[in-house]
C-alpha cells in the first residue's frame, strides 16, 4: 500500500461525510439550532446565574452567554460524534460499510479516516456557530479564533473516537437512540458546559468528582481557554489520554478476529 | 515596498521611531490607578499598565472621595469619619498633616485655583470651602440635607453640590458663596459632574436611576437619561458615577447594584451599550488619554477596567475592602 492508497482512502471517507452532510440540510441546520436555542433562550433565562466570580481564562466578569458558549461548541461535537458514528451504524445496516472494510487498508485506518472527516464537519460547524454567537456579544479575542482550531480538531477527535466505540458495540440502529441518551446528555449535564465546576462542588462533592473526571468537562475547557489564547494542560492531557483510550478501544471493538464484532458475529 | 529584515540601515532609519514609542509605552506605564478603600481604610497603588497591586497604604477611617492635588503630587482623601482630610504624599506614600474640614466629609472637588478644597458634609448639610496652603477652612455653604456630589465649572466661577435627601442640585455662585438656584432634580442626586466646555452638568440620581443634564445658564434641565438593563430589576439600576470625555462625545455611567457602567452618547443622550463589571459599580475615573476607564466595585471588592476606544471590559482585580474612589496619576 503506497501512502497515494492511504491518500484517496481518507479523500473518499472525507467527501462521503461531506455529501452526506451538504446532502442533509435539515441536519445542517438541527446541528445550528441546537446550541443556538441554549444560547438565546437558556442562557437568557438563567442570566444572573453567573457575574459574582471571575474565573480563569476569563479576567473579568461575563455575562452567562460568553461562559456557556464554549459549553455548547462542545454539544455541537459531541452530537458530531455521536451522529458520525450513528452513520457507522446505519452503513452497517444498509450493507454500504462492508465495501470499506473489504479495503486492504488496515482497519485502524479506516477508523482514522472516518474519525477526521466527522471531525472537519464538526469544526466548520463550530466556526459558524461563532460567526453567530458573535452577534450575540460573544467576542473572544481575535487570536481566540485561530488558537480553537487545534482544540476543536482535539476535542472533535476525542468525541469521535467515543462514538466510534460505542458504535462497535451497538447492533442495530434502534439502540443507538438509548445509547445517545445515556451519553450525550449525562455527559453535557454532568460537565463545566453549563455551569462552573466550583458551584458544582457547593453543591455536592461526589457530583463534583464525576464532572472533573468527566472527559467531556476536559474538552469544553480546552475549547474555553483556546478561545482566549490561553492553553489548559491539564484539559489537553486529559482529552488527549481519553482519545487514545477510546481510540484504541474502537480499533479492538471493529477487529473481526477479536472485538465485539466477533461477539456480535456469533450472537447472530 | 516591502520592509527588508536584513537591511540595517533601513532598521536604522526606523529606530527613532522605536524609540518614541518605547518612550510613550513607558509614559503610559508610569500611571497608577489610585483607589479608596471603605472599609478598609487604605488606599490601595496599582500600576495602571498591569493594573498589579504595588502598595495599600492605611490613611484615616473611612475614606471615600479622593482627589490630586494639581501638582499631582499629594493625594487629598476624605477621611469622613476621622472629620479631616488626608493629605498622603505620592513620592513617599507618606501621610502629611491633614487638613480641616466640617463634619463628616463624603465627597469634594479641589478648585482650578488649586489652592481650594470644595467638601459636602453630609452630617451638617454644609459645603465647606478649605484653603489647602492656610490649612484652615475659610467658608461655609448651607445647602440641602445630607449634601453628597460636588462639582466646580472649569472656569472656577460656579460650583454644584448635591444633597441626598432634598433631592436638589444647588448652584453656589462661588465669589459671593451663596446658592444662587436650586434644581429639584429625582431621588437621591449623587454627583454633579460639569462637561469640560462647561456647558452642561451632568447629575446622577441613585434612587430615580436617572441623570439630569442641567444647562447651567438656565439651570433648566435640559435632557433626562434614564436606564434599563435588560434582566436586572429596576430598583436595582441606580446611577452613581459619571465621566464624560473631554471631547463630549462619550459618556459613562455607573449604576451601582446592576453591576453595569453605561455608556451614552454624550451628543445625542442615548445609552449605546451596557458593560458588565463588578458589584455595585460606584465610581469611574479616566486615565491621562481617556484610553482607559476605572470603575469601582464596592462588594466585589475590586475595580474594573475598561477599553474606551473598543467599549470593552478588559479585567477586573481585586483591591481594599469597599473600594469607594479611584483617581490615575499620570
Amino acid at each position: 500500500m503506497s501512502p497515494a492508497h492511504y491518500g484517496r482512502c481518507l479523500l473518499g471517507v472525507v467527501e462521503r461525510e461531506g455529501l452526506r452532510f451538504i446532502n442533509q440540510r435539515g441536519r445542517f441546520v438541527a446541528a445550528l439550532v441546537r446550541p443556538l436555542v441554549w444560547l438565546l433562550i437558556f442562557a437568557t433565562g438563567f442570566h444572573f446565574v453567573l457575574g459574582v466570580s471571575i474565573i480563569p481564562p476569563y479576567r473579568t466578569y461575563v455575562p452567562y452567554e460568553v461562559y456557556i458558549a464554549p459549553g455548547l461548541i462542545g454539544m455541537i461535537q459531541l452530537f458530531q460524534g455521536m451522529q458520525s458514528s450513528l452513520s457507522m451504524v446505519y452503513d452497517r445496516e444498509m450493507g454500504s460499510m462492508r465495501t470499506l472494510l473489504v479495503s486492504p487498508l488496515p482497519r485502524w485506518y479506516l477508523l482514522v479516516a472516518k474519525l477526521l472527516a466527522g471531525v472537519i464537519v464538526s469544526v466548520l460547524q463550530a466556526y459558524v456557530f461563532l460567526a453567530i454567537a458573535w452577534f450575540w456579544e460573544i467576542e473572544p479575542p481575535a487570536i481566540g479564533y485561530l488558537a480553537v482550531l487545534p482544540a476543536l480538531i482535539l476535542s472533535g477527535m476525542m468525541l469521535g473516537a467515543l462514538g466510534l466505540l460505542l458504535s462497535s458495540a451497538i447492533r442495530q440502529l434502534e439502540n443507538f437512540a438509548g445509547v445517545m441518551n445515556f451519553v450525550i446528555f449525562p455527559m453535557f449535564f454532568a460537565s463545566s458546559a453549563l455551569y462552573p465546576l466550583w458551584r458544582v462542588q457547593e453543591a455536592s462533592l461526589p457530583l463534583y468528582y464525576i464532572c472533573s473526571l468527566n472527559p467531556f468537562t476536559h474538552a469544553v475547557e480546552l475549547i474555553r481557554f483556546a478561545l482566549y489564547g490561553q492553553l489548559d494542560w491539564v484539559s489537553a492531557a486529559a482529552v488527549v489520554a481519553a482519545l487514545l483510550v477510546f481510540m484504541a478501544l474502537a480499533i479492538y471493538g471493529y477487529d473481526p478476529g477479536r472485538g465485539m464484532m466477533l461477539r456480535r458475529a456469533a450472537a447472530e | 515596498m516591502p520592509f527588508p529584515l536584513t537591511d540595517a540601515a533601513a532598521w536604522c532609519r526606523l529606530l527613532p521611531f522605536a524609540v518614541i514609542a518605547a518612550l510613550a509605552c513607558g509614559a503610559a506605564r508610569a500611571e497608577t490607578v489610585l483607589v479608596s478603600n471603605e472599609k478598609g481604610n487604605s488606599i490601595s497603588v496599582l500600576d495602571a499598565a498591569s493594573l498589579k497591586l504595588i502598595r495599600t497604604v492605611p490613611v484615616g477611617q473611612r475614606p471615600r472621595g479622593i482627589v490630586l492635588s494639581r501638582d499631582q503630587h499629594t493625594l487629598y482623601i476624605c477621611a469622613s469619619d476621622d472629620d479631616e482630610i488626608d493629605q498622603l504624599d505620592l513620592d513617599t506614600y507618606e501621610l502629611k498633616q491633614p487638613l480641616p474640614s466640617g463634619a463628616d466629609p463624603e465627597n469634594f472637588a479641589l478648585h482650578p485655583d488649586g489652592k481650594h478644597l470644595y467638601i459636602a458634609n453630609e452630617d451638617n448639610s454644609l459645603v465647606s470651602i478649605v484653603d489647602i496652603e492656610q490649612r484652615r477652612v475659610v467658608g461655609e455653604v448651607a445647602v440641602g440635607i445630607e449634601p453628597e456630589g460636588i462639582g466646580i465649572s472649569p472656569d472656577g466661577r460656579w460650583i454644584v453640590n448635591t444633597s441626598e435627601t432634598t433631592n436638589m442640585a444647588h448652584f453656589i455662585d462661588n465669589d459671593t458663596r451663596k446658592v444662587v438656584a436650586n434644581v429639584l432634580v429625582d431621588s437621591r442626586p449623587r454627583r454633579a459632574v460639569w462637561t469640560a466646555d462647561g456647558k452642561e452638568v451632568w447629575v446622577s440620581s441613585e434612587i430615580g436611576g436617572s441623570v439630569s443634564v442641567i444647562d447651567p445658564e438656565t439651570h433648566a434641565i435640559t435632557h433626562k437619561i434614564k436606564f434599563e438593563v435588560a434582566g436586572v430589576p429596576k430598583e436595582a439600576v441606580q446611577a452613581v458615577g459619571i465621566a464624560i470625555t473631554r471631547d463630549r462625545k462619550l459618556a459613562f455611567v455607573a449604576l451601582g447594584p446592576a453591576n453595569r457602567v453605561a455608556v451614552v452618547d454624550a451628543a445625542n443622550y442615548e445609552v449605546k451599550k451596557y458593560l458588565l463589571v463588578g458589584q455595585r459599580v460606584w465610581n469611574l475615573a479616566f486615565n491621562h488619554d481617556e484610553s482607559r476607564l476605572y470603575t469601582t466595585n464596592g462588594v466585589s471588592n475590586d475595580i474594573s477596567e475598561i477599553d474606551v476606544p473598543d467599549l470593552r471590559v478588559l479585567q477586573s482585580v481585586p483591591v481594599g475592602a469597599e473600594p469607594w474612589g479611584v483617581v490615575v496619576r499620570p
